[in-house]
């Protein structure tokens, strides 16, 4: 066990590196155009080289990024171009933000999706219609049309919520609560539908089992049948989808964020892109990709937690 | 719809699509949904084409004396922020948002069918450098990947989506690799092969016909995720402003949502409307497929057990054989009393179709009974009806009676039967591998009923579960109660569940071909094993089974099924010396060639033994 998460992980570094060496040659290749892009088009040559010769743009691309590497591996991701902000620092603050966001709305995807997931797969009928609808309906409306409903609705026609200001947790849970709940539903849509079908697949594949019918022939109640062993046998496929949400939902709050301004990674992307703020475009690219990582060593483990069959090795 | 992983189309859609010789397009149209969208994006791209066209006004002309206007016959959408008129704009707009999505929809499709076909039909180091390259795409959240690009490129909306296409050929790379590899060793691709076609011409013709409908479903919901995407690039204010696109307009109205709020609503009614028309077309295209392929197989299946068309079949015409000395000797009291069992399936058009047709039958205690017939006789069937386990939408039809130590079990309710299964009627299966629970193992499966039903503590249950599993012959029980079902054999996963049906000691025993899924060497031990399990704990035993040896090793009493009717019933000398039914002889002849190995068990043997 131990020894597969220390290869997963080896594993997961690998891909890191890649990622970021892919990453930083696309993003530094266009050295020149960078600085222009800084300075302004209307900018001279001159200008532009010097601003290029500033943030160290000259250097040959192999040496940019042999700087960048060493850097990285002791912590140093270089400052941004524009605040002069420490990459990490400016990182971990925003992403304390964007994570609780992501958890909480993943926890309440998953909880809700498989209510919802089970009732269509063991009532069928209408609760089946109207999940299967809903889900189709949930998966094709992009959230933040979704989110734009419920800005409309409940911030500025019944003032339930405001539609801006973050509050932080540690200054306010309930305040917090409240003013990520319309992100939280605008996040949580999109999830619910995809995991929510996945469920009911899943169950009713797990329902069409032989094994069901032994149990239920050595008289255990159906309905414990459906929680105990139709769920966790269903529960593979579901968690797989979870995860691929999770890890959508890393580009889905950058929208999220930006609309009701939220102090997460997202806010951070849409300036560090317009800005073309590199460093901090990197750091970003490497912090989502460690996420990207151990998320899918998370969602592996519980796989193997959930059906016996799963090998780690 | 933010996230940029593209669900995959399940495999078993590939696999039934070379059955969909109908013309996918024509049952689309006759599909309602279908046939909406598809008539929507027509639209669309009408819409796209000549919507600058159609303009009423200059989308770009700004009238700053007259912004924010609502609705009026001049403007009839409105104007937006800087006096423009909004129809227009939206007209302009379609055709730049659908041009991207597009855009990005033609790079996957074409870059990841390519690839995929190369890298599934050539293998190699192509196959490992593209399968890694599309793994690496698909580990990272698109829209990241898009924000980082959108740093260095900056404001185009056709590079994002150029971007944005290859971070999508995955998907199509996934599909194609999948369906290619699938075929690329199927028995008609080689004789394609010897026949000395052209690789070009096998990919186009063997190849591109399985995968192109599954490749146009995904087109649907990457076009959908497309404009989904492209959409909230502008909405952010990432794309170029200067263009006009639905995310752009949809920018615009957000900057004045306290003002004029219904300038959102065109632009996100185009957006919502378009990604759900084209998710709802790739599900109609899906169900179609899926229809193409599962009908015929539906059919087949459904015509097994049913009537041969109108012929109303009568329970009449049984032959029914007296009881014999030996016989008599042997039954005791009636356990299980069926009469006029009918069982029938609803049909989604409100028909039910029946596949037993009405029958009689009788258990004793402490005797077993066969029920004989081969698959689509409806004997199983009727072992579910008893147990009250039918599959969905089968039920026991009105008139049937089922008495079980005098009680009325015909149409019970599941509180009726919880009293009943498993305590006092406990079943054997025919897969002992799928009718374990492979997430559980042996033990908890085991003890979980005894709990339940008998009230047992955990350490009672166990030591319980460890007792039966010894005596039903398991070497080390320790070890099988602690292991998972897929570390079992079959033979062990049998004695498992026949130990689990007698854990709660029942009265009657139904056995589905208990032995037909086992090694040949093992279907003698297991049936003498069931034999011993009989006597030693008085059981009446159902065996239902399609082999005459079983019959004749084990039964005392035998009922003959064909058709969804008992033909031939009696003692079990009776029908095997005086077969009267011409269905009832064909299966005792067959006996002859399907030498089931039999134990020197039952006493019958000397008389029946070929």
């Amino acid at each position: 066990m131990l020894s597969y998460i220390a290869r997963r992980l080896a594993a997961g570094v690998v891909l890191l590196v890649a990622i970021t060496t892919v990453a930083f040659l696309l993003l530094y290749a266009g050295g020149g155009n960078i600085a222009r892009r800084i300075v302004g088009q209307s900018a001279t040559e001159e200008v532009v080289a010097r601003k290029a010769a500033e943030l160290g743009l000259d250097k040959p691309l192999w040496e940019q990024y042999w700087n960048w590497l060493t850097g990285a591996v002791h912590g140093d991701f270089g400052r941004s171009w524009f605040s002069g902000e420490t990459v990490v620092a400016g990182l971990t603050s925003r992403l304390a933000v964007t994570l609780a966001l992501v958890c909480l709305t993943t926890l309440i995807a998953a909880l809700l999706a498989v209510v919802l997931g089970v009732l269509a797969a063991t009532r069928r009928g209408w609760i089946d219609k109207v999940v299967q609808f809903g889900s189709v309906l949930g998966f094709a409306i992009p959230g933040f049309l979704i989110a734009l409903a419920l800005v409309v609705v409940f911030s500025i026609n019944l003032g339930w919520f405001r539609a801006t200001g973050f509050i932080r947790p540690s200054d306010s849970v309930s305040g917090w609560l409240k003013s990520i709940t319309l992100p939280v539903i605008a996040l949580a849509v999109g999830s619910i539908a995809s995991v929510a079908q996945q469920v009911r697949g899943a169950v009713l594949d797990a329902l069409s089992r032989d094994y069901v019918r032994t149990l239920r022939s050595r008289g255990v109640p159906s309905r414990r049948v459906v929680y105990k062993h139709v769920l966790r046998n269903a529960g593979g496929p579901a968690l797989a989808v979870l995860g691929v949400n999770f890890i959508g939902m890393l580009g889905g709050t950058v929208i999220v964020e930006r609309m009701f301004l939220l102090p997460g990674l997202g806010q951070l992307a849409v300036n560090a892109t317009t800005q073309a703020d590199i460093p901090y475009v990197m750091g970003l690219v490497l912090a989502t990709a460690v996420i990207v990582v151990v998320v899918n060593l998370v969602i592996d483990l519980a796989q193997a937690a959930l059906n016996p069959r799963v090998r780690l090795s | 719809m933010s996230t940029v992983a593209v669900p995959a189309v399940p495999l078993e859609v590939l696999a039934e699509a070379p059955a969909g010789k109908v013309s996918l397009l024509r049952r689309l149209l006759r599909n309602p949904i279908g046939v909406t969208c598809l008539g929507y994006l027509v639209l669309l791209a009408l819409v796209a084409v000549f919507g600058r066209l159609m303009a009423p006004q200059d989308p770009d002309r700004a009238d700053p004396g007259n912004f924010l206007a609502s609705p009026s016959a001049e403007h009839l959408m409105g104007t937006d922020s800087t006096g423009r008129d909004v129809l227009s704009r939206l007209l302009a707009a379609t055709q730049i948002s659908v041009a991207a999505a597009l855009l990005a929809t033609v790079i996957a499709v074409v870059l990841g069918v390519v690839t995929g076909l190369i890298a599934g039909y050539f293998g190699g180091w192509f196959d490992s450098i593209s399968s890694w390259i599309a793994g690496l795409l698909m580990a990272m959240p698109g829209f990241v990947v898009l924000l980082a690009a959108r740093a260095v490129i900056g404001p185009t909306v056709w590079m994002a989506m150029v971007v944005f296409g290859v971070l999508m050929a995955p998907g199509f790379f996934r599909l194609v690799y999948a369906a290619v590899t699938a075929v690329r060793n199927e028995l008609y691709v080689d004789a394609a092969r010897v026949a000395g076609l052209s690789d070009a011409r096998i990919i186009g013709r063997h190849i591109m016909s399985v995968v192109r409908a599954p490749i146009i479903i995904q087109a649907a919901m990457a076009a959908g995720i497309a404009v989904a995407i492209q959409a909230g690039l502008d909405f952010l204010g990432l794309g170029d402003l200067g263009v006009a696109s639905w995310g752009a307009m949809l920018n615009d109205g957000f900057a004045k949502i306290y003002n004029q709020p219904i300038l959102m609503l065109w632009p996100s009614l185009a957006i919502a409307l378009t990604c759900i028309a084209l998710t709802l077309l790739a599900n109609a295209l899906r169900d179609e497929l899926e229809r193409a392929g599962a009908a015929p197989k539906r059919k087949k299946k459904a015509g097994a057990a049913r009537d041969d068309g109108d012929v109303i079949i009568q329970a009449a015409d049984v032959i029914v054989h007296g009881a014999d000395a030996h016989s008599q000797a042997l039954t005791g009291e009636v356990l299980l009393d069926v009469h006029h069992l009918r069982v029938g399936y609803d049909q989604p058009d409100g028909s039910v179709t029946e596949v037993v047709h009405g029958i009689d039958l009788r258990v004793h205690r402490g005797s077993i009974h066969g029920l004989i017939g081969e698959s689509g006789s409806g004997k199983t069937q009727t072992a579910f009806a008893i147990m009250g386990l039918l599959p969905a939408g089968g039920r026991v039809l009105e008139g049937a009676s089922i008495m079980f130590a005098g009680q009325e079990l015909a149409g019970g309710s599941e509180a009726l039967y919880r009293g009943i299964l498993g305590k006092r009627i406990a079943y054997i299966p025919q897969e002992p591998m799928s009718n374990l629970d492979p997430s559980f193992t042996v033990g908890s499966q085991l003890t979980e009923p005894m709990r339940l039903a008998l009230g047992l503590k955990r350490a009672q249950a166990k030591q319980r579960a460890l007792d039966l599993l010894d005596r039903v012959g398991i070497p080390d029980p320790a070890r099988t109660f602690a292991a998972y079902p897929h570390e079992i054999s079959g033979g062990m996963a049998q004695r498992v569940l026949i130990a689990g049906a007698v854990s709660l000691d029942p009265q009657l025993l139904i056995a589905d071909e208990p032995t037909t899924a086992l090694d040949v060497t093992v279907q003698a031990e297991v049936l003498e094993l069931i034999r011993d399990l009989q006597t030693e704990l008085n059981l009446g035993v159902l065996l239902v089974t399609h082999n005459f040896g079983v019959v004749a090793d084990l039964c005392d009493q035998v009922s003959v099924m064909q058709r969804g009717l008992i033909v031939e019933a009696g003692p079990v000398r009776a029908i095997f010396h005086d077969a009267q039914h011409p269905y009832t002889q064909s299966l005792l002849d067959a006996i002859l060639d399907d030498a089931a190995p039999r134990g020197p068990l039952g006493a019958d043997r000397e008389e029946v033994a070929p």
